[in-house]
């Protein structure tokens, strides 16, 4: 198969999956309090208190929730904060 | 102890001294832990000449350490997938770059509680940096004694008195119910 000699540049490089290969989990611990994981959730992402709420839900029902993805430096830094409040995270590749 | 009771931009409550004393006496002996796990840190010429810190690279062996300074990928056995030698590498690099900044915040948050919950007992006010800091540090101590009470989801709120954990189950309960309601206070739902 061909390839062309001029191609245009992508609109957006945002989306590729070498930028977006990476995902924060957090994992089910029986300590963490559900108000606080879902308190953490809001502050750390941004997200909503029902957004908050179903991914603190997922973590304690099915014992883990992808809380974010992006770029591998980005998700470094949220596994770190997730740290810092005392959850229990790790990074990965997106499967 | 109260209820932390929000009023504007910050919350408060009221402990009494011997309250006080159990809470600041287990911050303290986490901000111990910490600091003597920061002591360990490699000192090597890169460190001098460039002030960027490292950290160790291999997770600390005390369990309780252990949960407060988590790995940055699952190499635990009871993972699902056992863990890559990419993954325990990488795990490795991360740990060494981003732990000592964990253990700046963690005794930070340990730093801001113990400044501002009076030893003898009596009114706390917290602005909402320092209450999102306190609820960091109850769930610091409340992880360490999770940790060592082995504490699982069917935890029973009490033990049978022979039981040698049954005093400490006391207390991790009532941090417990501290932080909800701080978390409760500050989350603006009564």
């Amino acid at each position: 198969m061909a390839t062309p000699v001029e191609r245009a540049e992508p609109v957006t490089t945002e989306f590729t999956a070498e930028d977006k290969p990476w995902q924060t989990i957090v994992w089910n611990d029986p300590v963490n309090l559900m108000s606080y994981v879902t308190y953490v959730f809001q502050k750390l992402f941004g997200y909503s208190r029902e957004q908050a709420t179903k991914l603190m839900l997922d973590v304690h029902h099915k014992g883990r929730a992808i809380v974010s993805s992006g770029s591998k430096e980005k998700v470094e830094v949220d596994v770190a904060r997730l740290h810092a409040a005392g959850l229990w995270a790790t990074m990965q590749h997106e499967s | 102890m109260i209820p932390w009771e929000r009023v504007g931009d910050s919350v408060s409550t009221k402990i009494d001294r011997q309250e006080a004393a159990v809470l600041r006496g287990l911050v303290g002996q986490i901000d111990d832990i910490l600091q003597a796990r920061a002591g360990e840190a490699p000192q090597d010429e890169l460190t001098e000449l460039t002030g960027m810190r490292t950290g160790p690279s291999t997770a600390p062996a005390d369990p309780i350490l252990s949960r407060l300074l988590p790995d940055f990928h699952r190499l635990d056995d009871d993972a699902d997938v056992p863990a890559s030698k990419e993954d325990r590498d990488s795990a490795a690099a991360l740990r060494s770059l981003h732990e000592p900044e964990l253990l700046d915040h963690k005794t930070g948050v340990a730093g801001v509680l113990l400044d501002t919950c009076p030893p003898g007992g009596g009114l706390v006010k917290l602005s909402a940096e320092q209450a999102d800091a306190w609820a960091s540090a109850l769930n610091d101590v409340r992880l360490a004694l999770g940790t060592t009470l082995g504490v699982t989801e069917e935890m029973p709120d009490d033990l049978p008195d022979d039981d040698p954990r049954a005093p400490h189950l006391g207390v991790y309960h009532w941090l417990t119910w501290m932080q909800e309601s701080l978390v409760t206070a500050l989350s603006g739902d009564e």
